[in-house]
């Protein structure tokens, strides 16, 4: 074949599918995430959509986007800017152009970019290529709406169904440049349109008629390559950070015994962990979607009181909600995951853009002493690996834990291989079974772990009270006794403290010494260690010091920190983990390196604000 | 044999705490007909003892778990429904009460009180209805009359009050009781009654504040001649007859009750109305809830009791279902469900 004479290598490469968010954009991207990762390449994806449902058509404000970057190694993020992008209308041009690599491929559809809708996407002049200084850019206007309709033809379906179909015939041209085959997508469109013959030979028709388009015509006489990364051996499947979390909740009601009650309010975009696990009756995974967040959380711990392994999944406003009821959970010491998906804030905020801005919120976001257990995955795919581990600190430390994990990973997926349940650890909860001799104090704790039992109702002779109220020490009666109170405060502080003997110790990236120590925290891991490994390829002395333990914090913290000439803190907010750390350790100085965009970093630049700190700029 | 593992005396729910309530508090009176009554609970529905669980929320009614000797959750103001939902959905093998008040439940609490008894959860609500914030000492609360002179509403509140029974009845409830925290009898048969009833169960029980609210049920619930006089207790399948010497009753005229002296102009017993509480349509309930004193007689007793599915069968059935049909047993099968690949 001719093409192939052309066809060239890449490691890896950006696709960046925009339109209006009702044509099909995300789907598109996940079916070319799909096919790349049956090819074996490495994978990180970034959807990118608006708080609407369909936000006026035509407008920058409606543009959806998918973002996929693939290549022949692991790839940690979805990539800072795109090779190729797919621009269904004037608007998603005009709202990605700061998105393209220079020289990159923009494949418009030619049909929807008329003067009228052009003005529309609010450009000021009818040129767009110009306006935006793409005049040096691969810039192709296939009319794909009306050869959508000429592919389907034959079928006779009505104007509208058939220009439906247009993101097919986009993704056929991709499929085309990056030598991707069809089969996949098509067994996808077949299974999902069973039901609706006709539309899922139309979707064919134009996925086809997209990839003879490219294959005909000169305006893609390069097409690329990607090998297959080099990825560990085993079985593999992709998976969402907010799925990821489900599942891991899931598997810490397994290995734990006791049935998962998940009580929670819809919010975005935490809501697909409640989704997720309203589908899993089949694993007796209970569900109540509650009247709001307050009786999301209220639910769960009353579960929790009667032995449910109980969590509660929210965002940002909802965690608010569900303040004072955190303080129930710390006070009546119950076993609780409350998963906040962080999105940008105040208030209402950016509902679907990302952040870590609600780490003071978790830390400290409660009235009286209140400490609990705080953890946030880095990556899609370790959402189930730490959503597990905040199962069992919660059942075997007797605490709430706070999962924090955000918008980016929640939304973006990667593959990941399947583990088995077999190398996850057993979950042991301090359950009474009978009453001890002298009866049953309820605030009795263990020395190892300073837990005090789960006395489940039901279980004869351990009939006992809790509450909001301070209790006595041992008792559990009510008790406003001012040394009882310091000690319970003291007891539930040192309790949580103590978990820091059952998690691993903090590693490091690199070398463990150097100039400069970049440190970060949950979602933001993909671009620092992208960025830092960059620079350490380069001769760099750089190491990367990432967090998933929060609170408490690992031992070793101190010791890796003293090793560095240079600390600089990177985080998607103004500095509340720096100051943390201030807070912890005071002997180090630490500079930062903040965003509050609603946007990952870069590894542009956070490669160019350690070149500075370096002075290598 | 087996029923002596079901008897229990009032002394087996009393906790070893000091009652804290003041003296003269309604409160004590109902403490009084809950022990007694849980013994004749776990009798009729071989309950044993530690299956009670008592959950509530904050105010004075809201110490009441303390007082109890079974499991027992003091929770924080408005959320005891959804605690106590929590509890019975995470084991509804439980007999799970919930105590609450009338500041408590239908104002800081009134959106779960409101979705409990809309799911129709088993639970047993009761309601200490005092119409007034007493913990706080003495603000209006939302059942307060109009017009009613307390702290915060210095001179007098301008918010129409809520009518608990109606509340129930317009969130679709399946069982609504009334009673007086004196009438320790009656507040034992409704509340066993609303054991029996699966589903959400709410019992008012007009409660005496001697403190910020006294006598403000005294117009119908002074004392025992008051009460004959200016109450009608409903029974199922009973006339609704009242009265001292039960020479009084209700009789439905159009879409209005109207109070009746049998014997006179013609009324016989005949005419009177019988009490259907399993009725579904919530029409006459509806009425007999809204029964006001003076024009009425106020309404105490099973008012509505009609069976309906749960909110917890209902999730225990889907489970067994959904299980029975899917080939995904264990969490190994759902990692591998769905498309995977093999890397070599």
């Amino acid at each position: 074949m001719e093409e192939k004479d052309h066809s060239r290598e890449r490691d890896d490469v950006v696709i960046r599918f925009s339109g209006d968010s009702g044509d099909g954009m995300q789907m598109t991207g996940s079916l070319f995430t799909d096919t790349s990762a049956y090819l074996g390449n490495g994978i990180s994806t970034f959807p990118d959509y608006p708080a609407e449902i369909r936000a006026p058509q035509g407008t920058v404000s409606g543009v959806s986007g998918f973002q996929v970057h693939f290549g022949s190694k692991q790839i940690d993020t979805p990539g800072d800017f795109c090779d190729v992008l797919v621009a269904m209308n004037p608007a998603a041009l005009r709202a990605n152009a700061r998105w393209i690599k220079h020289g990159a491929t923009i494949i418009c559809d030619g049909d929807t970019f008329t003067d009228k809708s052009v003005e529309r996407a609010g450009f000021k002049t009818l040129d767009p290529i110009r306006e935006l200084n793409l005049d040096d850019y691969n810039v192709v206007f296939p009319r794909m709406t009306s050869m959508t309709r000429e592919a389907v033809k034959e079928l006779n379906l009505d104007p509208k169904t058939a220009s439906k179909c247009k993101n097919m015939f986009a993704l056929g041209i991709c499929f085309f440049i990056y030598n991707r085959p069809l089969d996949h997508t098509i067994h996808f469109i077949n299974t999902k349109f069973a039901k609706k013959p006709a539309v899922a030979e139309a979707n064919i028709l134009a996925l086809k008629g997209g990839y003879n388009y490219a294959a005909n015509t000169h305006a893609f006489a390069d097409t690329y390559e990607v090998k297959p990364a080099s990825l560990p051996k085993g079985k593999y499947r992709s998976i969402s950070g907010n799925q990821a979390t489900a599942w891991g909740l899931m598997a810490a009601a397994e290995k734990s015994g006791r049935p998962l009650f998940c009580g929670s309010y819809p919010i975005t975009p935490a809501t697909a962990i409640l989704e997720e696990l309203a589908k899993r009756k089949d694993l007796n995974v209970k569900t109540l979607q509650a009247e709001d967040e307050i009786a999301g959380i209220c639910t769960a711990i009353g579960a929790a009181f009667a032995g449910n392994f109980a969590v509660t999944s929210t965002s940002g406003p909802g965690l608010s909600l569900k303040s004072e009821a955190i303080g129930l959970a710390v006070m009546t010491e119950l076993p609780l995951v409350i998963v906040n998906v962080q999105r940008g804030g105040p208030s209402t905020g950016l509902p679907t853009k990302t952040e870590q801005s609600d780490l003071n919120q978790a830390l400290w976001g409660r009235n009286g002493e209140c400490p609990l257990v705080v953890i946030a995955p880095s990556r899609p795919s370790n959402c189930f690996h730490y959503a597990f581990w905040c199962g069992k600190i919660a059942m075997e430390h007797m605490t709430p834990v706070l999962m924090l994990s955000d918008g980016f990973i929640a939304n973006g997926s990667e593959p990941w291989r399947i583990p088995s349940m077999s190398d996850y650890p057993k979950i042991t909860p301090p359950i009474v079974t009978r009453a001890p001799e002298g009866g049953f104090q309820p605030y009795a704790r263990d020395e190892k772990r300073l837990a005090r039992m789960w006395a489940l109702p039901g279980t004869k002779g351990v009939e006992h009270r809790v509450g909001g109220l301070e209790k006595n020490a041992l008792t559990g009666a009510v008790s406003h006794d001012p040394d009882n109170h310091q000690r319970m405060v003291e007891a539930r502080a040192a309790k949580v403290a103590r978990v820091q003997d059952f998690i691993p110790k903090q590693e490091v990236v690199g070398d463990r010494k150097g100039d400069l120590l970049v440190v970060g925290w949950g979602g933001t891991y993909g671009h620092l260690l992208t960025a830092v490994t960059e620079m350490q390829h380069e001769g760099h002395k750089v190491s990367l010091c990432h967090f998933n333990f929060i609170n408490p914090l690992p031992r070793n913290v101190r010791d890796i920190f003293s090793r560095f000439r240079k600390i600089v803190v990177c985080e998607l907010n103004t500095g509340q983990f720096a100051n943390y750390l201030r807070m912890n350790f005071q002997e180090f100085e630490y500079l930062q390196y903040n965003k509050v965009q609603g946007l990952p970093f870069t590894v542009t630049e956070l490669r160019q604000e350690f070149e500075r700190i370096l002075n290598l700029r | 044999m087996n029923c002596e593992k079901y008897k229990y005396t009032p002394a087996d729910f009393k906790s070893d705490q000091e009652v804290k309530w003041c003296p003269g508090c309604g409160n004590h009176a109902i403490l009084n007909s809950v022990v007694k009554a849980l013994p004749q609970v776990a009798e009729a529905l071989k309950y044993k003892h530690e299956r009670f669980t008592f959950v509530s929320g904050i105010g004075c009614s809201s110490r009441f778990p303390y007082y109890m000797n079974t499991f027992g959750f003091h929770g924080i103001h408005g959320r005891a429904s959804a605690i106590a939902t929590g509890v019975k959905v995470a084991n509804p093998k439980l007999s799970v009460w919930q105590v609450t008040g009338d500041g408590d439940a239908l104002a800081i609490g009134g959106n779960h009180f409101i979705h409990a008894v809309r799911r129709n959860i088993d639970i047993n609500i009761m309601l200490f209805n005092n119409e007034i914030y007493g913990l706080t000492k003495g603000q209006y609360s939302p059942t307060s009359k109009l017009g009613k002179i307390t702290k915060t509403s210095p001179f007098g509140t301008i918010e129409h009050p809520f009518n608990p029974g109606e509340l129930v009845l317009g969130a679709r409830g399946t069982f609504f009781a009334r009673s007086i925290d004196v009438e320790l009898k009656l507040t034992q048969e409704c509340l066993v009654a609303a054991a029996k009833h699966d589903g959400t169960s709410v019992v008012e029980i007009l409660q005496n504040c001697v403190i910020f609210n006294d006598k403000t049920h005294a117009g119908f619930a002074l004392n025992k001649e008051v009460r004959e006089e200016n109450t009608i207790v409903l029974r199922h399948g009973e006339r609704m007859i009242f009265g001292k010497n039960r020479d009084k009753g209700l009789v439905q005229i159009g879409m209005k009750l109207m109070v009746v002296r049998i014997g006179e102009g013609g009324v016989t017993e005949e005419d009177i109305l019988i009490h259907n509480a399993h009725e579904p349509n919530p029409g006459v309930h509806m009425m007999l809830v809204n029964m006001s004193y003076p024009k009425y007689p106020v309404a105490l007793g099973v008012i509505r009791d009609v069976p309906d599915h749960t909110y917890d069968d209902n999730i225990v059935d889907q489970l067994q279902s959904i299980r029975e049909k899917s080939n995904i047993r264990c969490v190994d099968d759902l990692l591998n469900s769905g498309e995977t690949w093999e890397i070599e």
